[in-house]
């Protein structure tokens, strides 16, 4: 069911992309856990329309629902440190184990973006990560289709694939990916990484595929909102339609499936 | 007018051993070079997460666009029947092949994963140009080799015409596409502008003649060839054109650049404030790459092989330093995630960017330089590529 191209490679032995058995122990729990409803912050449900089955299948390109589009919407004139969420995305993907990269080589999903106005001296802050477009260029760049978006929106790197050839990294107008410069050890389970390829934010699919947040929106105490853009009765979809929200150079006209207030 | 025969270069001798094991030693330190970035990891190199491609594509582009520029010379006898550079068809040919051959070999070492190599082989994405410039460089080679069959097997002789056609479109294609890898980075300002692609082409031209040029001269006296007058002159004062369009193309590409309020910052960066870039646009590029050999080709020394050569190999200098400038200088300069605003980060925003080359980088790029001149070599030993003799009771068709 998905691309596994020689993962014989010692360093490839973190495959959390293959897990039919896994799969579909998980489709039973998030099955039922959906049926009830999923609650996750007070008063808010997560997945009111989706489709169950197909959001548990872990399936890189089939299996993610078509019908919905996961984005995000970050409220950035709430009084957080991002810091926070840039943590629980280190932690989450395992990131920050580099022991010879300098720090201009050094992998991150989403960073702290501090943006001054030097006419009004007005300055915010924001977290940027992965913007999961949906005209992405990465995906249009890649050569071998290591650069996927799923039917669901989430654009990643079938790190399986990827040659290494970082042409996404040179059309991502976001600078959101990272290239792995050196042997890494010490993975979490659900974030393959690996020498010579080209990573970044995946919006945490292994949590999403499983019924919870991302670790960012997780971490951010609702400054974060996560939820399917495709449904008008989504919180998210609730917020963006009456209070509005605007997309980091949306004049790219690549459709971001992350929204920003206050920008 | 004498009658032009082709001969192989005598392999069995030591100059020719010499040469085969200064370029494969060359060759060797190059992919041992590569062994080196790829075992540890990229983070041996200068490359960053800022500076994605280094020095290794300043010299496999310089390559593959010189390989389109070296078929100039055939595409001229065969296409547009100018019979005085037919002697010369079937080295612009193998110079070709042997060009593209070593751009490649670096631009496949240099990936992240170069074992992956039959990934890249077989799952096409066909959206991308990458994957477009797979099929034209493969496809470059075989229309080529056909090419040089068509001239070098009497039979097929008639033929030549109509394969030296092809290859002459299919490498206007494939500079175009080359060139087109920049041109779809929508986000870097340096790189969006549809002038690269055409001035892509009119690069090839002269990085190509320049190699050419070299390769000619060098290989008639190792080899005690004649070369007459006629041929070398012919040859420079073309080189002299292209490195004057070179020149006028990128006075144009920086002039319209600085009137558009898109690139302006851009262009006033590589031309003003840049640094390291900026010295080598001005010296590098602009007085050493072009003015200096338009001085040496078209005055008193025009008619000195030294200088000749000097100049084919400043032109080679100046090629690097441009594509030097277009690759790493667009790089380090930063995008804009909120144009007209200050912008910092821990990821590197907003600022300009450090890169310094290191020393692999540097020998896997000069590797697929040697790569290039021992398939050459070989090539030249192995069939009847060069002509005996170039003298010029044989080569000027208006011979005495
Ligand atoms: S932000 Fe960059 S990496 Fe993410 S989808 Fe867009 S182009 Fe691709
Ligand atoms: S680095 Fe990997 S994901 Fe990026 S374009 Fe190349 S093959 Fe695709």
């Amino acid at each position: 069911m998905t691309i596994n191209i020689e993962n014989k490679n010692n360093d490839e032995t973190v495959n959390s992309l293959n897990k039919d058995a896994e799969s579909s122990r998980r489709n039973f729990i998030f099955g039922s856990v959906a049926a009830a409803g999923l609650s996750v912050a007070p008063g808010m449900m997560l997945y009111q329309t989706a489709n169950a089955r197909s959001l548990s299948d872990f399936s890189l390109k089939e299996g993610a629902s078509s019908k919905v589009r996961w984005g995000m919407l970050v409220d950035t004139t709430k009084d957080v440190d991002w810091n926070k969420c840039v943590d629980a995305c280190n932690k989450e993907h395992g990131l920050g184990n580099e022991k010879n990269s300098r720090d201009d080589q050094k992998t991150q999903y989403i960073r702290v973006v501090d943006v001054k106005n030097k006419g009004t001296g007005y300055s915010m802050s924001l977290p940027v990560m992965c913007q999961h477009c949906e005209s992405a260029p990465c995906v249009d760049v890649c050569p071998t289709g290591a650069s996927m978006k799923r039917p669901d929106g989430i654009v990643l790197v079938d790190r399986h694939r990827c040659i290494g050839c970082r042409y996404c990294m040179m059309a991502c107008p976001y600078k959101a990916r990272s290239f792995v410069h050196e042997v890494l050890t010490d993975q979490t389970e659900n974030t393959p990484r690996g020498k010579g390829c080209v990573e970044s934010c995946n919006m945490c699919v292994n949590r999403i595929d499983n019924g919870q947040e991302p670790a960012c929106v997780e971490a951010s105490g609702g400054a974060i909102i996560f939820g399917d853009l495709n449904d008008s009765e989504s919180p998210i979809s609730k917020i963006l339609s009456k209070h509005g929200g605007k997309q980091i150079r949306a004049d790219l006209k690549l459709n971001p499936g992350v929204h920003y207030q206050g920008i | 007018m004498k009658k032009l025969h082709f001969l192989e270069v005598e392999g069995n001798t030591k100059g020719f051993y010499t040469f085969l094991g200064l370029f494969g030693l060359i060759s060797l330190i190059g992919v041992l070079a590569a062994y080196h970035m790829e075992h540890n990891g990229h983070w041996v190199t200068g490359m960053s997460n800022q500076v994605i491609w280094g020095t290794p594509h300043v010299f496999a582009i310089f390559l593959i666009v010189a390989a389109s520029g070296a078929l100039n010379i055939a595409s001229i006898s065969s296409v547009f029947a100018k019979t005085a550079y037919k002697p010369l068809a079937r080295l612009s040919g193998i110079l070709a092949i042997s060009l593209l051959s070593g751009g490649l070999v670096v631009l496949l070492l240099d990936l992240g994963r170069p074992d992956r190599l039959i990934v890249a082989m077989t799952k096409f994405n066909f959206v991308s140009i990458f994957t477009w410039n797979i099929l034209l460089y493969t496809g470059f080679m075989a229309i080529v080799g056909i090419y040089l069959w068509t001239m070098m097997d009497r039979p097929y002789n008639n033929l030549t015409k109509k394969a030296g056609m092809a290859a002459f479109i299919w490498r206007l294609i494939l500079t175009t596409g080359t060139g087109s890898i920049f041109g779809f980075l929508v986000a870097r300002e340096a790189y969006d502008s549809a002038l690269l692609a055409p001035m892509f082409i009119i690069m090839s031209f002269s990085f190509g003649l320049a190699f050419f040029l070299l390769f000619l001269m060098g290989s008639y006296k190792y080899t005690q060839r004649d070369l007459g007058d006629y041929m070398v002159n012919r040859l420079k004062n073309l080189l002299g054109v292209f490195v004057a369009a070179v020149l006028y193309f990128v006075i144009v590409y920086h002039m319209t650049n600085l009137y558009s309020a898109d690139h302006r910052d851009i262009t006033q960066f590589i031309l003003t404030s840049g640094g390291i870039y900026t010295f080598l646009f001005w010296v590098v590029q602009i007085a050493l790459g072009s003015i200096v050999p338009l001085a040496l080709l078209y005055g008193p020394t025009g008619n000195n092989r030294t200088m000749i050569g000097l100049a084919s190999v400043l032109v080679i200098l100046g090629g690097l330093a441009q594509l030097y400038i277009i690759i790493i200088g667009g790089q380090v300069y930063p995008m804009h995630l909120f144009p007209g605003m200050e912008v910092t980060s821990s990821f590197y925003d907003g600022v300009v960017a450090s890169y310094a080359p290191s020393l692999p980088e540097f020998l896997l790029g000069m590797g697929g330089v040697g790569v290039t001149l021992l398939l050459a070599t070989i090539a030249i030993a192995a069939m009847k590529f060069l002509p005996a003799s170039l003298a010029d009771e044989i080569a000027d068709p208006h011979g005495k």
